[in-house]
């Protein structure tokens, strides 16, 4: 049953992968949960494997945390392994998220906004008290929100788009003389990275390690205590342009969550004092990871206003290297492998340095 | 299996302490209070408690406010100045739920009053109680990311640092350039960050009648400026403290004396400048001043309205 033991090893593997299911499918007197249950009750869950796991698919994504017994790194490695093996048929178009149908939108930096303030459904301002009535698993009372007398703006604006026209904000322009974005999930990393890799890279990030960025450059470790410009929950259409066709054609929804930081500058020598921008862009409904994202997004610009790169949150090599949970679970997991002839190497080193050290506790210990 | 889930239930069920913390928690936090009261503007580290809030949205605050509070305290509870924001609704609520007691949008009518980024322009009272909800208690902490440095330099008094830092923005910007969290010295001694209120508010926090308490939960701080204490901010003999200061005056009220929120009106651009302090902007408008938009409804349901009954 050791895996130590080298030989038989084949044994190990199959009786692991009997105590996995085993572990995994729990009490027999419990039912099971069915992967609809997953997509429709544990929907934060899915969102964030989705995010990480670059696959926008509820189905998938349920069906690799009732599979990872709930784990999120697990499942989000699940999706990617399966995502290796589907063919790229088509780019879409940039998604446009001023024609998003919102669910929730924020800003925190004018106190009404045209298209106003819209609080959807959030943990915010709950409480955290335990429910224990959802101990009872008795039919739930069917809780339904009341309507507005009006629905929303279909095409409500970015909050400060308005204001940009005094130039107080930085505009949001695409980088000079780049037709195509860089795929990250096709091309390795390339430093100094584009925004464009950048923000891939922070998006299929893990949501833990961005937001702790993002709170290191908050509490110090960091120049940052930006705005939340505007943070907006909504679905946006995906449209795709068929070669064969030439014009633009809907493929479907999706859910994603948007942040636009802004942060002060305080202007140099070539460019006068605003508010520059910060942006993160999730799947679902993962505002702590859209939110981080934009944070260590505008860390990550301080080269480009001519800013010291002092702490971690800054410095582009550091961060984009060691977003990737999967490389990083995957690299601290190798080290349950066998290192019985690296460490013979070691031990032999070490020895041999004692005995080369007079004086050294060995040698000594020896003479006593 | 169904015996462990009523027992959960029922324990789920029983009330809550009164104000949330258990005795013993309250106790330390007011032993902190006071140390925080004897020696103004230090850091006095405290157990802080994980609430049913999180953090950065007023815990230090609650938990503050939940160690002085007494049944017949009336509490107010703000947010940027407004009662009707949705964290100062919520706060109120939470103890509405765990303490019954009775609360106010008044300023006048609070015994507490539970703050996030401002100071009521109505001034404040003896007997009463101002808690700040804090999120940065460290001045230093931009100067200085790491927590033993900065202890030390408040250890020695060493602040030359932070002048440094003021007289670079004069260097580079003309004035300084900080526009909230304003650094103050409490009682000459110690340097102490009045949370981010604007620098307009600075004045409000010197000499005031009232306890003024600062919580910090996240970072497990609690400080404080007991009634009638010395607060001066750092300023240069050439280059004295100043306020903001408006050229428009509250679109309801009228008012020129008060802080104002700048409101994007259309998409245009258009903008309208009105009071941050709801209950002072409403206060002045049933005493009968009105502002250059003071008639007719405001264009927004977030503005504050004038109180009908």
């Amino acid at each position: 049953m050791a895996y130590v033991a080298v030989k038989g090893g084949e044994q190990a593997i199959l009786n692991s992968h009997r105590l996995i299911a085993e572990d995994r499918r729990g009490d027999p007197e419990v039912p099971e949960l069915t992967v609809s249950q997953i997509a429709e009750q544990l929907g934060l869950a899915v969102d964030r494997v989705m995010c990480e796991g670059s696959v926008y698919d509820r189905e998938l994504a349920a069906l690799a945390l009732k599979q990872a017994q709930g784990d999120a790194v697990e499942a989000i490695f699940l999706l990617r392994a399966f995502r290796t093996t589907l063919p790229r048929f088509a780019v879409s178009n940039a998604i446009e998220t001023d024609r998003m149908a919102i669910q929730r939108r924020i800003s925190a930096t004018f106190k009404d906004v045209p298209g106003g303030q819209v609080l959807g459904s959030t943990y915010e301002y709950t409480h955290r008290l335990l429910d224990f009535d959802l101990l009872d698993n008795a039919d739930a009372e069917v809780t339904r929100a009341e309507l507005a007398a009006t629905p929303l703006d279909a095409n409500c604006p970015r909050a400060f788009d308005s204001i940009s026209d005094e130039g107080l904000i930085e505009a949001e322009v695409p980088a000079p003389g780049k037709a195509s974005v860089f795929d990250l999930t096709r091309e390795p990393l390339a430093l100094p990275a584009g925004r464009d890799q950048r923000l891939q890279n922070l998006a299929r990030g893990d949501e833990g390690f961005v937001v702790g960025l993002a709170y290191s450059a908050l509490r110090g470790y960091g120049a940052a205590h930006p705005y939340v410009g505007e943070t907006r929950v909504g679905d946006v259409a995906i449209e795709v342009v068929p070669e064969e066709l030439g014009f633009p054609v809907s493929i479907g929804d999706i859910t994603v969550t948007e942040c636009q930081m802004l942060d002060l500058f305080a202007g140099s020598d070539d460019e006068p004092a605003r508010f520059t921008r910060g942006y993160g862009l999730s799947f679902g409904k993962s505002e702590r990871k859209a939110m981080g994202m934009a944070i260590v997004d505008r860390s990550l610009r301080s080269r480009e206003y001519g800013e010291d790169v002092k702490y971690p949150a800054q410095d582009e090599e550091f961060v984009l290297s060691h977003t990737d949970n999967l490389e990083a679970a995957g690299f601290v997991s190798h080290l349950t492998l066998p290192h019985y002839v690296d460490f013979q190497g070691d031990l032999q080193f070490i020895r041999q340095l004692r005995e080369e050290q007079v004086g050294s506790p060995s040698t000594k210990e020896a003479a006593e | 299996m169904i015996d462990a889930h009523e027992n959960a239930a029922k324990r789920g069920r029983q009330a809550y302490n009164f104000a949330y913390l258990d005795e013993q928690s309250k106790r330390m936090i007011r032993r902190c209070i006071l140390k925080a009261m004897a020696v103004p503007g230090l850091q006095v580290p405290f157990g802080s408690r994980e609430m049913p809030l999180a953090y950065g949205w007023g815990t230090g605050g609650i938990q503050v406010t939940a160690s002085v509070i007494g049944p017949n305290d009336t509490l107010k509870v703000i947010d940027q100045g407004a009662d009707d924001a949705t964290n100062a609704v919520s706060i109120r609520r939470f103890f509405k739920r765990v303490a019954g007691i009775e609360t106010t949008e008044k300023t006048d009518a609070a015994t507490i009053i539970q703050t996030r980024h401002r100071v009521p322009e109505t001034p404040l009272r003896a007997g009463q109680v101002i808690v700040y909800q804090v999120p940065s208690p460290e001045p230093l902490r931009s100067l200085e990311p790491r927590e033993s440095e900065t202890r030390k330099m408040h250890a020695y008094a060493e602040y030359g640092l932070m002048s440094v830092q003021l007289y670079e923005d004069i260097a580079r910007f003309g004035h300084i350039a900080t526009a909230h969290s304003y650094p103050v010295m409490t009682h000459g001694r110690y340097l102490m960050s009045p949370s981010p209120i604007p620098k307009f508010d600075n004045p409000k926090i010197a000499n005031s009648p009232a306890i003024q308490l600062y919580g910090a939960g996240r970072e497990k701080r609690i400080y404080a400026v007991p009634p009638y204490t010395r607060v001066q901010n750092l300023d240069f003999e050439d280059h004295p403290f100043r306020v903001q200061k408006w050229r428009h005056c509250c679109s309801l009220c009228g008012a020129s004396d008060s802080y104002l929120d700048e409101i994007v009106v259309n998409d245009s651009g258009q903008r309208m400048f009105v009071c941050s302090d709801t209950d002072y902007c409403a206060t002045r408008r049933d005493q009968g001043h009105v502002g250059p938009e003071g008639e007719g409804r405001a264009p927004f349901g977030s503005l504050p309205n004038s109180k009908t009954e």
